[in-house]
């Protein structure tokens, strides 16, 4: 079912740090029974705050059992600084990767590091923080809407399906997935209305010549909208543009489409703002 | 996987075609490949083979062949059954049926409360067993139709659905039964019963995936389902799978013919496995009424370990079988059947469901005893919560 690649197969067969440790420098415990997925995590530091020695215990999947093994061999050596930066990514990145409904595996491993951090410097884990600040938004599996928000801004999720992967919120009865989408669509929109701080595909906009801009946004509409649109039998023609407004007609299947606005927005023109400019306003022509 | 041996112990998932099964299938692919329905004798001889399907299968279920309908699964014949009954009785807008009933069942429930029905759902014990008291007293004149599974494929139980029936019966309401996983495991002999409606799957009898049927008892109304052309009577459209529908009725006459030993040998080995697997591993249970189960079946809990994780280490050795834990559901919850009835969490994550058929020998079962309890011991080495 899951078709797991080879590194996680070996990490799982062959779990590397299995025990505990008699007199740990630091501890912690994540998860429970009930939820399918627990992690006991135990370090011993050597004179110099490094991670001497780290070993865990876990119940669950094979997932789970490979990301508490990556996580103890990537951790190894480290100083606690360091430790504290490391994230799901780095675990997944160790095992290649992870079905995507196995990611909450990896999460569970990084929050395990960084409460036992916490535990040690007699700190709150900024992991628990989440856990216990904010509503509660998933009641079968609950996770609040901060942690919900910190899992989705550090691995870029958009979509309430993905967040389910990350952290199990909405894997139960199902009825948050809509709260959560809404929390996702808040957060990137607040996100994305803010000035672009790294060079992206859009050239700002304001480099291009309108000539050049509208070329562009022909390539586009031919080069990466209309093959899309076609493998639903729909259709789009670009009919004019003025400033920033791109007037287009949507033909075929997705004329007469009750989703055509979504369309409109999250295919038509989420693809022009990526490409071209992020002030772009699409609309429909009949 | 490395390994070329495979034991297969999944058989509630699914069955292998037998051999004689899929000898029979062959013809009607590349020589006797006419549409039955054609004038021509050419196809219209297939129909003669599609007849004598009919009869094998309701031979096997003690039924007349009027009375079978062909359709392509077991979920169909589960959808078609209970939209038949509404149709029937417009008035009637109420609906009962098990907790623990097949997604095929549960999941149309849940679309039929959306669309303004009312779904009871009927609770289980601790063994799964259901509480027939509750069932009196939530069946009434508003109900429809009453829907409970013959066997359950996670536990094995066997429902009491004679009894249900003549509940259901009482107040009125039609009695439908997914049988998927009791057909051809035990005796059906359905015109001794007052079973209105049940439904059949092919690939659990050792015939191909993409077939299966409804039986509908003679003097019940039925309103197709499928609608388009003339096929089976009127009552189920769509040119029919003449290999699958030959295959489903030659599987039908070999499961008849072997039944009451097949039964004796499977629970033999079923017994064998369990009582082995229970006086050698501590820390286990048995998920299910062992007094009224089906014979291949046996769902063991290992305690404080994952099941996903167990079965990877079986897959390893070529073993296969199935979990109800959250991981392998699909869903991020363990299977609703264990939580139905209660099993502690300690227990569902850890559940393994060992289900036989009669390509599965004593030697087999020898084997996975012998590979069992490493894993377990392996893995609970692993958990923080063995040993305390």
């Amino acid at each position: 079912m899951w078709n797991y690649n080879q590194k996680v197969m070996d990490h799982f067969l062959n779990p590397r740090n299995v025990g505990e440790i008699e007199k740990p420098d630091a501890e912690a415990e994540v998860g429970n029974m009930s939820c399918g997925d627990a992690l006991k995590l135990f370090l011993k530091l050597d004179d110099q705050e490094r991670i001497a020695e780290a070993k865990f215990k876990t119940f669950g999947c094979a997932s789970a059992i490979a990301s508490s093994s990556a996580l103890t061999e990537l951790i190894k050596g480290m100083t606690l600084d360091e430790a504290a930066k490391v994230t799901n990514k780095d675990i997944v990145a160790l095992l290649g990767e992870l079905p995507e409904e196995k990611m909450h595996c990896s999460v569970m491993g990084m929050e395990a590091l960084q409460a036992a951090i916490a535990n040690y410097q007699g700190t709150a884990a900024t992991g628990n923080d989440d856990d216990h600040e904010g509503r509660i938004v998933c009641h079968c599996f609950g996770v609040t809407d901060a942690k919900i928000r910190k899992i989705a801004k550090e691995n870029k999720l958009r979509k309430a399906e993905d967040v389910r992967n990350y952290s199990k919120a909405g894997g139960g009865c199902g009825c948050c997935l809509d709260q959560i989408q809404e929390i996702l669509d808040g957060l990137w929109k607040e996100t994305d209305s803010a000035p672009l701080a790294s060079a992206s595909k859009t050239e700002a906009g304001g480099g291009m010549s309108f000539v050049q801009k509208v070329l562009k946004i022909q390539e586009i509409v031919e080069k990466e909208i209309r093959p899309l649109l076609e493998k639903d039998g729909g259709n789009i023609e670009l009919v004019d543009v003025q400033g920033n407004v791109v007037q287009v007609r949507l033909k075929g299947r997705c004329a007469m489409c009750h989703a055509s606005s979504v369309t409109l927005e999250n295919t038509v023109q989420a693809r022009l703002r990526e490409y071209v400019s992020q002030d772009i306003v699409v609309k429909n022509v009949r | 996987m490395q390994n070329k041996r495979v034991i297969y112990v999944d058989n509630n998932a699914t069955t292998a075609v037998a051999p004689e099964v899929f000898e029979a299938m062959k013809p009607f692919f590349c020589d006797l490949y006419g549409n039955p329905s054609s004038i021509h004798s050419f196809g219209g001889q297939v129909a003669a083979h599609i007849e004598k399907a009919r009869g094998q299968l309701a031979a096997l279920l003690g039924a007349e062949p009027t009375e079978i309908i062909f359709t392509s699964c077991g979920t169909e014949s589960d959808n078609a059954a209970i939209m038949n009954a509404l149709h029937l009785c417009t008035k009637k807008r109420k609906i009962v049926i098990s907790k623990v009933e097949h997604p095929a069942i549960l999941n149309l429930g849940k679309e039929l409360e959306r669309r303004g029905y009312q779904v009871v759902l009927l609770p289980v014990d601790t063994k799964g067993r259901l509480d027939m008291e509750r069932l009196e007293e939530l069946v009434d004149d508003e109900t429809a139709i009453v829907s409970v599974m013959w066997a359950n494929n996670e536990t094995g139980n066997i429902y009491p659905v004679e009894r249900i029936a003549e509940i259901a019966h009482r107040h009125g309401a039609l009695f439908h039964t997914d049988a998927v996983q009791a057909v051809g495991k035990i005796p059906m002999k359905l015109a001794e019963k007052h079973i209105d409606m049940l439904s059949l799957s092919g690939h659990k009898l050792h015939a191909p995936k993409g077939v299966g049927a409804l039986y509908v008892k003679r003097g019940i109304r039925f309103r197709p389902y499928i609608i388009g052309g003339h096929q089976e009577r009127g009552r189920r459209a769509g040119t029919e799978n003449v290999p699958g529908i030959v295959a489903l009725g030659k599987a039908a006459e070999i499961a008849l013919a072997g039944l009451e030993e097949e039964i004796t040998r499977l629970s033999m080995m079923r017994d064998h496995l369990e009582r082995k697997i229970m006086a050698a591993i501590p820390s286990v249970r048995i998920n299910g009424d062992t007094e009224s189960r089906l014979p291949n079946t046996t769902n063991i809990s290992f305690e404080y370990i994952e099941g996903e994780s167990i079965l990877m280490l079986l897959d390893e050795h070529g073993i296969c079988a199935s979990s109800g834990s959250a991981c392998t559901t699909g869903s991020l919850e363990p299977s609703h059947v264990l939580r139905s009835m209660g099993v502690p969490y300690t227990a569902a994550h850890g559940a393994i469901r060992f289900s036989l058929s009669r390509s599965n020998t004593m030697e087999e079962m020898d084997f996975i005893f012998e590979k069992l309890p490493p894993v377990i011991s392996r893995l609970r080495a692993i958990s923080p919560y063995w040993g305390k």
